[in-house]
């Protein structure tokens, strides 16, 4: 019988179905302004023995009446145990997800150490990078590698989104190319991630997780500036999920 | 609510609809935070019964001892002696300054990143909203740190207000600044109640205080047990209400408690089982009704065991030495007391650092939770030297800055559930 582990984020839902520890199952839904019909869209017609949730949103599996029994985890130890499970060597995780960026620091064990979490606002999340592709009116799958095109920095300080986007304005009114600007807005992300995993005392390996991983530009520029290069999971949005289900028991 | 009470809040000029609004908001909350606590201690029905008529009988109280002529002196800091205000017969509230009452209203006399608290007091007196403000003869403010000392420069335009400076450093010459003080404090106090303070009512305001402050002890000694046999949230409220109720009363009172407590350890019958981790708040004040980080972090499978604050232990850790005759010498006594205080308005404040981890100790913790508010820059500061500090003697930390809006609470689950989910293995 599965297991499932729930992710509900901020701006998708990850399913994950393992059965003797073993993945089964695996699917993604956006989280809309409803995730509680997303949910129960998600779960239609599955079998399963138990559900561990996690995320921003893990408190609505409650709502869910479900009669097997029912777990909630944060994200933090989701992320640790799936990154633990998937890469035992790993010392440190980096998740940047729709409106939460965190860093992890891991002992030997795979066990939480110590970590760190951005504040209410989206500074430095994946809610930012779409706001700024929206001001570039160019899909968020796309974002990355348009700013990898770029080939000159300019300097952007704010990491506030609402600032950000002023200052990403006024670059463009003064002719800046775009794809400069994208390269420096990325630039601005990466550098408060640094940062964050700094006040960790974050060490490789690092796994480099959440939907934001994804982006080609954040994992170049990271590399640059931490000296060494972070490990991608092949599904990054779904370490979470694994990680809830694994913490079944 | 009775129409006397409603008599009595028109007098005192309050917004009688707003303060309405308070106080429904304040029954609902007390009753989600409090009143459906598992396994309840007879002994709260005391500080239930305090909490539900906060602004009715001891507002009474206050007006029936201001008709006999007392005069009632209102407060901010820990640093105000109140031995000296009850030596002069006057009576010593602390004012309420934990919840966003009039915030726009504040905004217009201070810059928007003002801290919550200073923000509260100031809006609590513009919308009209506390009788405790309205029912002091002199509000006392104190140096401790910028903003409130700015602050007081205009909120003495609304209120009847004196203020102390408290010194930054501990060396010989503040401890002579600090006396200075203390000494026209009471002269101001003398003046204003018309009573001399003698050795004699001096002896016997230290003895009541120290009292207060020993019960409190004797309450943090009890809870330092495993399993905590009271929530960490009904002692940061027993620790609130000693700055507004009657001292004599709240005593007896919280010795009753204890008592009841001391029965709960022999039969090692604990608020939580024997192996929920056990966590010390570190920091900022959590003045009333601000209970939301305590009521967080034990909605998240932890026990608050200690509170290293000014609302809790930073006031009750020592005492004032009674050993003293002349009124010389126990000024002397008082001062001494008082330039221990290891707030973060001090430079250095070392002593700071080694007080919290033999608390962590003392109370057995599992880990420590910094508390700051935002903007508020010494304990802000102060939170990064301390929790590597702590780190290096093996105890994990959780950095929490928020205010007393509700807009960043589940951001704040999140990080306290990781923490004590890091703290379960």
């Amino acid at each position: 019988m599965l297991i499932l582990g729930i992710d509900i984020g901020s701006r998708s839902i990850e399913i994950v179905g393992l059965d003797k520890g073993e993945l089964q199952l695996k699917k993604q839904l956006p989280t809309t302004f409803d995730p509680l019909a997303q949910l129960r869209k998600g779960l239609k017609d599955l079998a399963f023995a138990g559900v561990v949730a996690t995320g921003y949103g893990r408190g609505l599996v409650d709502r869910l009446d479900l009669k097997v029994p029912v777990k909630k985890i944060t994200e933090i130890k989701a992320y640790a145990k799936g990154v633990s499970a998937l890469f035992p060597q790993a010392r440190s995780i980096l998740d940047i997800g729709g409106q939460d960026t965190k860093a992890l620091l891991l002992n030997e064990q795979g066990g939480l150490l110590k970590f760190e979490m951005n504040d209410r606002c989206a500074a430095g999340t994946g809610k930012f990078l779409e706001q700024m592709a929206n001001i570039f009116q160019i899909g968020i799958e796309e974002f990355g590698p348009y700013a990898l095109k770029g080939d000159r920095v300019p300097v952007i300080n704010s990491m506030c989104t609402v600032f950000a986007e002023t200052e990403a304005t006024s670059l463009m009114a003064q002719g800046e190319k775009p794809e400069n600007i994208a390269l420096a807005l990325h630039h601005a992300i990466v550098k408060r991630c640094v940062n964050m995993l700094k006040r960790v005392g974050a060490t490789p390996p690092l796994i480099f997780a959440g939907g934001v991983a994804h982006n080609p530009c954040v994992a170049q520029l990271l590399s640059e500036n931490l000296g060494f290069s972070p490990i991608i999971p092949q599904d990054p949005d779904f370490i979470g999920a694994i990680g809830a289900a694994l913490s079944f028991s | 609510m009775s129409a006397e009470y409603r008599e009595m809040w028109e007098k005192l000029n309050l917004d009688l609809t707003a303060h309405d609004g308070l106080l429904t908001v304040l029954g609902k909350f007390y009753g989600d935070i409090y009143l459906s606590q598992d396994k309840r201690l007879k002994g709260m029905e005391y500080l239930d019964f305090v909490v539900s008529e906060v602004h009715g009988l001891r507002i009474k109280e206050l007006q029936d001892a201001k008709a006999r002529g007392q005069k009632v002196v209102g407060t901010f800091c820990i640093f105000v002696p109140e031995e000296l205000t009850l030596a002069a017969r006057a009576i010593q509230v602390g004012l309420c300054a934990g919840a966003e009452a009039g915030k726009e209203e504040a905004e217009k006399i201070v810059p928007r990143n003002t801290c919550a608290l200073i923000k509260s007091f100031i809006g609590f007196k513009l919308a009209r909203l506390c009788p405790f403000i309205e029912s002091c003869d002199l509000i006392v403010g104190e140096t401790t740190c910028d903003g409130k000392k700015k602050a007081y420069e205009v909120f003495k335009d609304y209120v009847n207000l004196y203020v102390m400076e408290v010194p930054q450093q501990k060396k010989k010459a503040d401890r002579e600044l600090f006396k200075a003080e203390v000494l026209a404090y009471k002269e101001k106090l003398e003046e204003l109640t018309g009573n001399k303070i003698t050795a004699e009512s001096l002896k016997e305001a230290i003895k009541l205080v120290n009292r207060k402050r020993k019960v409190l002890q004797r309450l943090n000694a009890l809870r330092a047990k495993v399993p905590t046999p009271i929530s960490g949230r009904d002692v940061l409220l027993i620790n609130q209400i000693s700055f507004y109720d009657d001292p004599q009363r709240f005593c007896e009172k919280i010795e009753d408690l204890c008592q009841e407590l001391e029965q709960k350890v022999k039969e090692k019958e604990g608020v939580v089982p024997e192996n929920t981790p056990r966590l010390l708040l570190a920091g900022c004040p959590m003045a009333v009704p601000n209970w939301k980080l305590p009521y967080l972090v034990e909605s998240s499978g932890a026990v608050v065991v200690g509170e290293e604050s000014c609302i809790g232990t930073r006031n009750t850790r020592d005492l004032v030495d009674e050993s003293k005759e002349t009124l010389e010498e126990m000024i002397d006594a008082l001062v001494d007391r008082y330039m221990r205080i290891d707030c973060a308005c001090f430079t250095p404040n070392e002593e700071r650092m080694e007080n919290v981890l033999n608390l962590a100790k003392e109370l057995k913790v599992d880990g420590v939770i910094q508390y700051s508010l935002l903007f508020c820059q010494p304990y802000q500061q102060e939170s990064l030297k301390l929790g590597k500090f702590l780190e290096k003697n093996n105890i994990p930390v959780l950095n929490i800055e928020t205010d007393y809006s509700m807009e960043d609470v589940e951001q704040l689950k999140t990080r306290v559930e990781a923490f004590v989910e890091m703290l379960e293995k």
